[in-house]
């Protein structure tokens, strides 16, 4: 970032050398300009975001009424209740196995749209995008409908092929397969969109001096197309991976946990102890847990994207 | 190029082979294609199905993929319901009242970042890519305290107000506003504001009359991202609203058309239809903007 700086102080000495004094003034003026400049983005951070984050650790130390100060006992709790290592484990399959499939069909689909002539690409991808742009409160409802126990669109169209009623969200498999399969479907234009334009950014060269070489399809995507998509990979998989942890419309409104709790993420879960069950601390104990996989992925983002900067 | 190069390198046989290949890679290609458009566009057109249904339609075991008489009675049902128009009108509210709070915060700031080095800038730019990684789902809980604390010691209602969340979701809409901006402001060449600076512009002007300008194509797919997110939000005003006057669209729609165990999916889908598609008409006309914006993101640094 500094490399794009200007030093309008500097540039400003050269332009008037005349005055010490009045050099001085257009320094102080500049940084206390940039002060109020950044002084609301500043003060949002830090009221909003900074103080609930930190809040939120006091928070956790309370008993369920927030009279007394219970320590670690809210985690030590937490430790011992079942639900809660089945939403640790939930929320681990549920993330890893969504951006998987995201990166996988997305850059799947990338290659195609890239395969086609350039005029009707962006055509294909406008309408493959469209999931990403539909609010997920409101296609999780078209989801849900299609899943519906009775009316099910898609049981009626797996009946002619003589597949039985699939009970979509009743069932714990397929209820955590349903939520993955929305997931995917919402997050995979994202990967979509990200990896086509890395795949445009590659040059053609490459590939010609591969076919020159005799390479095969496969050898072309291992040897150049991934080396040189590389860090657009990295940056979206871990952000993604960031969003899908955090997850909450999808699975609140297509099965609020159930059944039995099968398939509660850290956010839904600390919706339903902190929010519906009104124990605050406890539910703030349960989105803490959220932190230390959020901060590995944001260090590792951090570093890639600094990497970028450096480069460009 | 390559049939060129293979014409060079080979008998001509292999060209017919090549050419042949490349249309077959075509056609996989488009056969493909339809089959992963057609998953990602079956719940939107199932929506639309389902909205043009009447109830009786629904719950006869007819075909679902097919509207056998259509009726608008759902649009027409919803929209003149005062309760869906008092939906719409919170979440237009909301959006357009925190798109201009956003820009108001973040184009300055990104002016700021961007060009102006001060004491600490390169560490603020870095916290506020950090804010922008902070999920909505961890703050929730010690926002709705804060919010029922302050409430207490002030006396100001601001739990279940729907305009509490206009403060709120500058915290995620900012971040990467600001984030963004900083990547366009810093791509403009330093010799056009170094030139209005000999002319004697101040800073202001530079903002006003070169940054914003130039970096226009960025500020709209700032606002649209901005709106969209506004728009979609759906944990916060979960949370902090619950009078049926005060909800947002998506929660609106959620709690209230489910009523028990009885699902009016007609007026269900068309709710949702209706949600969705000021985000889906912005996006039709400014798809290149919003697309530019989702890329630039995680690009621009």
């Amino acid at each position: 970032m500094a490399d794009v700086v200007v030093e309008q102080g500097r540039l400003v000495r050269s332009a008037r050398p005349r005055k010490a004094a009045s050099l001085r003034n257009v320094l102080g003026r500049k940084s206390t300009v940039a002060f109020f400049l950044t002084l609301p983005l500043i003060l949002l951070i830090v009221l909003l975001v900074l103080y609930p984050a930190f809040y939120s650790l006091y928070l956790a130390t309370l008993n369920k009424a927030m009279t007394k100060f219970v320590g670690l006992g809210n985690f030590t709790f937490l430790f011992k209740r079942e639900t809660f290592w089945m939403v640790v484990k939930q929320s681990c399959i549920f993330a890893i196995t969504a951006v998987f499939f995201k990166a996988l069909i997305g850059f799947i689909v990338a290659h195609f749209v890239h395969n086609i002539p350039g005029k009707k690409q962006r055509k294909w991808r406008g309408m493959l995008l469209v999931p990403w742009v539909i609010p997920p409160a409101m296609s999780t409802l078209a989801w849900l409908w299609l899943f519906d126990p009775s009316y099910s669109a898609f049981n009626y169209t797996l009946s002619f092929f003589g597949v039985g009623p699939i009970p979509w969200l009743g069932d714990t498999f397929w209820a955590r397969f349903s939520v993955i399969l929305v997931n995917v479907w919402y997050g995979a234009p994202f990967f979509l969109i990200m990896y086509l334009a890395a795949l445009k950014s590659v040059p053609d060269q490459l590939y010609e001096a591969a076919a020159i070489d005799g390479a095969n399809w496969w050898q072309r995507i291992w040897f150049i197309t991934l080396p040189m998509m590389r860090n657009i990979i990295a940056i979206t998989t871990l952000f993604s991976l960031i969003v899908t942890f955090a997850n909450f419309d999808i699975v609140r409104i297509l099965t609020s946990g159930g059944p039995l709790d099968r398939t509660h993420l850290f956010a839904t879960w600390a919706f339903q102890v902190g929010i519906q069950s009104s124990d605050i601390p406890l539910g703030a104990c349960v989105s803490l847990f959220m932190v230390p996989i959020l901060a590995v992925a944001a260090v590792f983002i951090l570093r890639d994207v600094n990497k970028r900067g450096n480069e460009a | 190029m390559s049939t060129l190069v293979i014409d060079k390198a080979g008998p001509t046989r292999k060209l017919g082979s090549m050419s042949r290949d490349r249309t077959w890679a075509l056609r996989w290609s488009y056969f493909f294609l339809v089959l992963f458009a057609i998953f990602f566009l079956t719940p939107p057109a199932y929506m639309l199905i389902t909205s043009l249904k009447s109830s009786a339609e629904i719950s006869a075991a007819t075909n679902p993929w097919w509207v056998y008489h259509p009726t608008l009675s759902n649009y027409v049902e919803l929209l003149t319901s005062n309760q869906f128009l008092r939906f719409f009108f919170n979440s237009s509210m909301i959006s357009i009242i925190v798109v201009i709070v956003t820009m108001l915060i973040s184009i300055p700031a990104a002016f700021a970042l961007a060009r102006m080095k001060f004491w600490g800038s390169t560490t603020l730019a870095t916290g506020v890519f950090l804010t922008y990684l902070i999920p909505d789902s961890l703050l929730f809980i010690p926002l709705f305290k804060m919010l029922a604390v302050i409430q207490e010691f002030t006396g100001i209602t601001l739990l279940n107000r729907w305009y509490v969340l206009v403060f709120i979701y500058p915290t995620l809409t900012v971040p990467f506003c600001t984030w963004i901006m900083i990547g366009y402001f810093a791509s403009i060449p330093k010799e056009l504001d170094e030139a209005a600076i000999i002319d004697g512009a101040s800073w202001l002007q530079t903002l006003l009359r070169i940054f914003i300008p130039v970096a226009l194509p960025g500020l709209i797919a700032a606002t649209i991202f901005a709106f969209t997110v506004s728009w979609a939000q759906f944990l916060y005003p979960l949370v902090f609203t619950t009078s049926i006057d005060q909800l947002v669209l998506p929660v609106g729609i959620t709690t209230t058309l489910i009523k028990g165990d009885v699902f009016n999916w007609g007026q269900i889908m068309t709710g949702a239809l209706l949600g969705a598609a000021p985000p889906l008409v912005i996006y039709a006309f400014l798809m290149d903007y919003y697309i530019a914006g989702l890329t630039a993101g995680a690009t621009k640094g």
